[in-house]
This record gives C-alpha cells, structure tokens and sequence, in this order.
C-alpha cells in the first residue's frame, strides 16, 4: 500500500523543474572602452527559451555586456571584447562568424523607440527585404505575422501606410520588437526597452516578453527591479563589471548568496 | 518676501527686457528700410521688358535683364550641381564614416574655414585655377567658384543633419544585419533629408546674391549666351555695374533687378523653413 502511493509521481511544483537547455554562453568574456576595463571574466549560461534578466548599477556593464552578444559595439573603434560568446555552440565573437548570420540570429530592441522613417509596413519589412527574397503576399504574411507577435497588428492593420513616427512611444517601441522578430531570431536583446514608456506602455511590453519568451531565448537589461522579477525566470547580478551573481529569479530575489546582490535588490545601493 | 527686494528684481528685468526690445527694433529697423527701398525703387521699374530683353547698351533706352536671370539661374545651378553631391558625400563621411580620426577632425576644421572664407578670395582662387588656365572668362568658371561657396555650406549641414540621427536608429538598422552603406543610404538619409534639402536651399539662397566670385569668373556679357564657356551675364553683377553707372536707365534697371533677387532670396528661405517646420510637426 505504501509502496504503491509513492510511484504515484509527486506534484511537478516540489522538484526544481529540469534546466532548459544552454542557447547562449559567455566564457571569460572581458569587454574595454579603450582602456576602462568594463566587463570583467564573465562566466554565464543564458537558457534557451527563457528570460533572464540583467541587472545592477548604472555603469556595471550591464548593457555593455548585452550589446556583445550581437557585436553592435563593433561599429565604434576603441571598443574590444575579448574572451568567447558561444551561440549555439560557435564563437560569434571569432572574426569568421560572418555578421550577417548573428544579425539574423540575435535581434536587438533599444531603449528609445527608433522606428525607421518609412511606413508602418515598411518598418518590419526592411530587414526581412535585407536577408530573403519574398513576393509580395509571403511578405504581407511575414509583416502580418511579426506585428501580430508585437501585439500591434489589431492597432495597425488600417494604417500600415502610415509612418512609424505617427505612432505613440508603446506603440513604436512594439514596432520596433515587431521589427527584430521578424527576421525570426532565436535570440533577443532588449535594453531597457520600457525605461522610455509610461506605464501602461510598459505592462503592455512586460507581457509580450511573456509570450515571446515561448519561441525566444531573451535577454533584457533593466534598472527596474520590480520588473526583472515580474518577466524574468533568470536574473544575473552585476556590479563593477563583475556577474556577482546569477540564478533563477526566484532564488536571486529571495534568497540571495552575496551580500551586495541583497544589498542591491534591498535598495540599500545603486 | 520682502517686496523692496522683489521690486529691485523687476525694474531690473524692465530694463534688460526694454534695451533687449530696442536692440531688436534697432536691427530690424535697417532690415526693413532696406527691404522697402528696395521695393519702392524696383517696383518701379518693373516691366515685361524686364524678363525679355537683353541688357541695353550705355546710355540706350528700354532694355531688360533676361541674359542675366538666365546666366545666374545656369551658374547657380551649375554651383549646386557641382557642390551639392560633393557636399553631401564629404558631410556623410564626417558624420558617419570618420568617428573622431584626425582626418574626420581636420577636414571639419578646414571646412569650417572654408564656410567663412571671403568669398573674393574664393573668386580670385577660381580665377587662377580656371580662368587664368583657359584664356578667359566663362560661365563654366562661375559655376565652378559657386560651387566653392555651395560645398562647405553643405559639408556642414549634412554632417550636422546626419549626427542629430538618434545613434540607436543606426544600432538598430545594423543589428537587422543590413550593411552601413545601404543603413546611411535607406534609413539615415530619409531621416536627415529635410535638414539637407534646406541646407542645400540656403546654399542657393547664398550664391545667388555673390557678385565678388563672379566677378573674377564670369565676369559679364552683354548679349544673350547659352556657351558655358564664354563670358556671361549675371544678375549680381549687372546690377554692380549698372548701379555704379552714369546713366538713370541702367540705375532702375540695377534697382528692378535688386528687387527680383531679394524676392528670389525670400521665397528661397521661406521654402527652406517650410521644410523645417513640416518636418517638426511629423516629428512631434
């Protein structure tokens, strides 16, 4: 009688549930404004299909760190990463790794809205243009596809002709996103993508994260900490260029290894 | 609140905002006399005629300025043709391409010298670079020292234009995997067109009331021409010669002349600030 109650398999909630696979994983990483020594021997596994959230400081590095894994920083001289980012298993900060692939695998959302001075439309099919060749309706479809992804196609499908610069902060800042999932990236890089947006704008982005998180591995950087344990499931601590730590949320947020993680999610600094 | 010290603070602010106003009414006063004598002078002598004869000889009745509109529309646009894409390329590189290289750095700094050089010494230099090369004057060579004046007026405001592109619009245009020159091509310059197109206008604005290049280049002709490689007649400096003249019939010619070139130059900078001021209120 006993031995048959306990083959009945326990409730899912009481086993720390199985880590998802590694997408993407910095080895040694260091990163240099010229001489400023930003990033620091950062060692971090990003789950696939999770959000992991990066937090700390103003000036930790933090979005400096996010902005290696699609090598934007190499469009300034004097910036050097050095160390690997394994993507898949391949080193994208190896000079073979051609750029147009990383682009086209690792999608970026910034802080400020920018949408591009063209319409509505056009907004999302500029980079899809760059990458593949499509007629017109397997465009429409992908335009469609990636607006409907943004939760934005039900307030755009009657002025996709519109420019993007008529549409409000939420909503550019949706059609940015809608412009990175376009090319179907596995990975996404949002830096701060609601500290522009009020907060309305702000849950309406919390909540896509959520069900974008269901087909990509995202990374996001914020300073607000309310909002690293609302959308993340991994959060990684940084400070003075050093991960201090990095967990599930869950972990971090309760129950902290290192003093200075509580001491940061405390509001005691930063 | 002690009201001796706030009513110090107000007379004070009653002085500064009365001399501010005086200082304004001072300059515009100039401005609009200037503006009105040219109108009363120039309507006057305002006709058809104007617009379809030639420049009359000394002393000789009637007589129109058509062979001048006509030969500072070509030289005008012959500088703009010339400097404009030069221009633009050379702003696209500073802004764009250069980041803080000391090459980046010294062609702003010669740019910049080049935008407040005087524009004689401009004339003079196209003189010995053409005029003196080929034997004579020339239309061609008038174009070629607007051009000059055209270049670092567009230098700059395409390279000003393009760095008030938000950085984030480039990072996000790159990070879509799309090469830096169909970025610059594609996303940056719709973005900075309205800036360059008005830079590119009072550029024009600018070079269509130089008399000191032309005088060294295309000096004048009396007679209708369409060769751009002879001499040829130009508003600036028809109405220096005319105006300097003995004669009445040239004065109120040099004077309806006057009028239509600074109708030009208004129009043109009107032009300019509509494009602005459309742009702004897409933006906003």
């Amino acid at each position: 009688m006993t031995d048959l109650h306990l083959s009945v398999a326990p409730a899912r909630d009481q086993f720390l549930p199985l880590a998802p696979p590694v997408k993407v994983s910095a080895r040694d990483l260091n990163f240099w404004y010229d001489k400023f020594h930003a990033v620091k021997d950062i060692q971090l596994d990003i789950p696939e299909k999770r959000v992991t959230a990066l937090i700390g400081p103003s000036g930790c590095g933090k979005s400096t760190l996010l902005r290696v894994f699609n090598r934007i920083y190499a469009l300034y001289p004097k910036q050097e990463a050095k160390g690997q980012v394994l993507l898949d298993g391949e080193n994208i900060l190896d000079a073979k790794y051609p750029m147009n692939r990383l682009r086209s695998k690792v999608g970026m959302v910034f802080q400020k809205p920018v949408p591009f001075p063209m319409t509505i439309y056009e907004n999302v099919a500029y980079g899809i243009r760059h990458h593949e060749r499509l007629n017109r309706t397997d465009m429409d479809a992908r335009v469609e596809h990636a607006l409907r992804q943004a939760a934005l196609w039900d307030e755009v499908k009657d002025k996709l002709k519109d420019s993007g610069l008529s549409l409000s902060g939420g909503q550019q800042q949706r059609l940015c996103i809608a412009r990175a999932v376009a090319l179907r990236p596995d990975v996404l890089l949002l830096d701060e993508p609601t500290s522009a947006l009020d907060p309305i704008s702000t849950s309406r982005i919390e909540q896509l994260v959520e069900e974008l998180k269901q087909e990509f591995t995202i990374m996001i950087v914020t300073h607000n900490m309310q909002q690293a344990a609302r959308v993340s499931d991994y959060t990684a601590f940084m400070y003075l260029g050093d991960l201090v730590e990095h967990g599930p949320t869950e972990q971090i947020f309760s129950n902290p290894a290192k003093q200075e993680t509580e001491d940061y999610i405390t509001g005691r600094f930063g | 609140m002690s009201t001796p010290l706030y009513r110090v603070r107000a007379t004070k602010n009653l002085v500064a905002q009365v001399l501010a106003v005086l200082a304004a009414l001072f300059g515009i006063f100039w401005l609009v006399w200037i503006m009105w004598t040219t109108l009363r002078m120039g309507v006057s002598s305002l006709n058809a005629a104007l617009f379809t004869e030639m420049t009359p000889p000394p002393g000789a009745e009637g007589g129109g300025m058509l062979n001048a509109f006509f030969g500072s529309a070509l030289m005008s646009m012959l500088g703009i043709v010339l400097g404009a894409p030069i221009g633009v390329l050379a702003g696209t590189y500073l802004a764009e391409y250069s980041s803080k290289s000391w090459l980046g750095e010294t062609v702003r700094f010669v740019n910049d010298i080049l935008l407040s050089a005087p524009s004689i010494v401009l004339g003079l230099f196209v003189y010995t670079l053409v005029v003196a090369q080929m034997g004579h004057f020339s239309a061609l060579a008038g174009g070629i020292a607007l051009a000059f004046i055209v270049l670092p007026v567009v230098v700059r405001t395409t390279d000003e234009m393009l760095r008030l592109v938000p950085s984030q619009m480039r990072e996000a245009a790159l990070s879509l995997g799309v090469p830096q020159w169909k970025v610059t091509l594609q996303v940056l310059y719709r973005s900075a067109l309205p800036g360059i197109v008005t830079g590119i206008l009072l550029a024009l604005a600018r070079i269509s009331g130089e008399t000191a290049p032309l005088l060294f280049s295309a000096l004048n002709n009396q007679y209708w021409t369409t060769n751009v490689l002879s001499p040829m007649a130009n508003v600036p400096v028809v109405i220096f010669q005319y105006a300097m003249s003995p004669f009445d019939n040239w004065h109120s010619l040099a004077w309806a002349g006057a009028f239509v070139l600074t109708l030009f130059v208004l129009v043109i900078s009107l032009l300019a600030r509509a494009i602005v001021l459309r742009n702004k209120m897409t933006h906003d």
